[in-house]
């Protein structure tokens, strides 16, 4: 496997909420236009680290965060920069696909009015987020219909297309098929899988042959802390941590 | 205990507690028969047209004359100044409470708040007498400040514990979910909470300010004691105005029994009735579209 570019990293990274420290000592590096996976038992900080990244902690007044956050060369949490700009340049998936109660146009639409896209561009970028989403041929005739009601994986998409509409270069996920039937599932893999080409794909999964079918890195962590990153296959295959091991081949979780 | 006992009280608990539920009903519907009959005997002597359509409300002159808007209007100015004062300052408290304010200041103010709602409208009324009244006139320059303005102001206060609880409840009400998914696109604080939070809890804000009008159009004490109670008809919010409510308060103790002027207290009250029913089940079908809505 060539080794890409390093598009975004935390080094040193400590948080804690209140007095509980969430994250300990941790480095990552995730490899510009690949699918890296964070994958590890319940509580053990996944999330936390994903969101650290586009500092979705600022709006908790409990969480403190130390470390160095690098998006190529920016500095994520350098004073002056403006938190809009991050979300911009490193989009999110939610765990819960989560459309706004307004129609499927209107949910790009609001990420781009937020953004200051000028209004004669935006109804390209909507058509063409959607049809980066594969979205496009099911929603084409009904763009003003509430996106609501929409099916779970469609949802899911339509999140998916909301934030490839800002033009990202990474793009986290938190856990996206995580309520969705497979061949919900399926049809989100092999839309991440697809947008590698244009984005640097971060996600977090409790499935273990999800981070097999998509993720080129994988990074395990346990307790707050990273024990092994690397090659996909080779977490699953040649693991050098014991722990790494038991994890993967399903012994505790 | 033996079976045949127990099963006895079963059943007359379940008897007893049907009954109760049948009560409430039965006071209802006798409650709605002796306004309706009482209105009816009014109209067999004054004409329903001249009764709407009227705008003097003088029982007592010569000819008697029977008009409802002076009072209408009263209640409707009075209401509406309430509301243009008490919507903003409500929703804005709601989403300080909601979105803005930290644990020690939400634990204070909330229970303040619902306090409140527990001072008696009588204490409301008086204050309105004796301090909001006379500021009025002297930053006005009237002779007394006993108007609607006052009325206003104070039913404003009284309205707003239901309108800041109540929408304190919808924007809670509107899954996190929205928000992450706001400030996962790059929005503020404050363009989340203006273009996502509100609009989202939007059926349940509409709610909340029905059960505010509810409460405004049906206070009684506060606007006979604060609004000077002339019954000519409203010249605007620095005037004295007398309210549905207030007319009958003051009148009903007075009146020789099954008289005309008897009847038209009754009628009045009835048109309060159709219209506070209104109001509730406006609010009550927004409160229901938001839990609606929400369990979906």
């Amino acid at each position: 496997m060539t080794n890409k570019p390093i598009k975004l990293s935390g080094s040193s990274v400590n948080v804690w909420f209140g007095s509980k420290q969430v994250l300990k000592n941790i480095n990552v590096e995730f490899p510009r236009n690949q699918v890296t996976a964070l994958i590890g038992p319940s509580g053990c900080g996944k999330s936390t680290l994903l969101r650290s990244f586009n500092r979705m902690h600022d709006l908790s007044p409990d969480a403190r965060i130390e470390g160095e956050f690098l998006l190529e060369q920016q500095n994520l949490y350098e004073k002056g920069l403006s938190v809009t700009e991050v979300r911009r340049r490193i989009g999110m998936v939610f765990q819960k696909a989560n459309p706004f109660p307004k129609s499927i146009y209107e949910n790009i639409n609001y990420g781009l009015k937020i953004n200051d896209v000028p209004k004669n561009e935006r109804s390209e970028i909507i058509e063409n987020a959607l049809k980066e989403s594969y979205i496009w041929d099911e929603v084409k005739d009904e763009l003003q219909k509430p996106a609501t009601r929409l099916s779970g994986g469609q949802q899911q998409r339509l999140c998916i297309a909301r934030a490839v509409a800002l033009r990202p270069e990474v793009i986290l996920m938190d856990e996206p098929c995580s309520a969705l039937d497979p061949l919900s599932t399926l049809k989100i893999e092999e839309l991440i899988v697809k947008l590698k080409k244009d984005y640097t794909i971060v996600i977090v999964t409790h499935n273990m042959q999800q981070a097999q079918r998509i993720a080129d890195k994988t990074v395990f962590m346990y307790l707050g802390e990273v024990i092994e990153a690397g090659d996909t296959h080779t977490i699953f295959h040649n693991p050098k941590n014991e722990l790494t091991g038991n994890y993967v081949k399903g012994h505790f979780g | 205990m033996k079976l045949g006992v127990r099963e006895s009280i079963d059943k007359s608990i379940k008897l007893v507690v049907k009954t109760t539920g049948l009560l409430v009903i039965a006071i209802l519907g006798g409650i709605f028969f002796m306004l309706l009959w009482n209105t009816i005997a009014f109209f067999l002597k004054i004409h329903p047209l001249d009764f709407i359509t009227g705008t003097q409300w003088n029982p007592s002159g010569d000819p008697e004359v029977y008009g409802i808007l002076p009072l209408l209007v009263s209640t409707c100015l009075v209401t509406l100044g309430a509301m243009v004062i008490a919507i903003p300052l409500g929703i804005g408290t709601a989403a300080y409470l909601s979105e803005y304010a930290s644990m020690r200041v939400k634990s204070v103010l909330k229970p303040m708040i619902e306090m409140l709602a527990a001072v008696p409208s009588v204490a409301i009324g008086f204050l309105g007498i004796v301090v909001l009244g006379p500021g009025i006139a002297d930053i006005i320059g009237l002779s007394n400040g006993l108007n609607a303005m006052n009325g206003a102001i104070l039913l404003a206060v009284m309205a707003l514990p239901t309108i800041i609880t109540v929408t304190d409840d919808a924007l809670h009400g509107v899954p996190g979910t929205y928000r992450e998914a706001s400030y996962g696109v790059g929005a503020s604080k404050w363009q989340t909470l203006i273009k996502v939070t509100i609009p989202a809890a939007g059926p349940g804000i509409m709610a909340a300010v029905m059960l505010g009008v509810g409460r405004a159009i049906g206070e009684t004490m506060t606007v006979l004691m604060a609004t000077g109670n002339a019954a000519a008809f409203p010249k605007g919010f620095f005037h004295s105005v007398r309210t549905i409510t207030a007319t009958i308060a003051i009148e009903m103790g007075e009146v020789p029994y099954q008289t005309t002027h008897y009847y038209s207290l009754f009628a009045i009250a009835a048109v309060l009735f159709l219209i506070t029913l209104g109001v509730n089940l406006t609010g009550e079908y927004f409160v229901n579209k938001f839990r609606k809505y929400h369990s979906a």
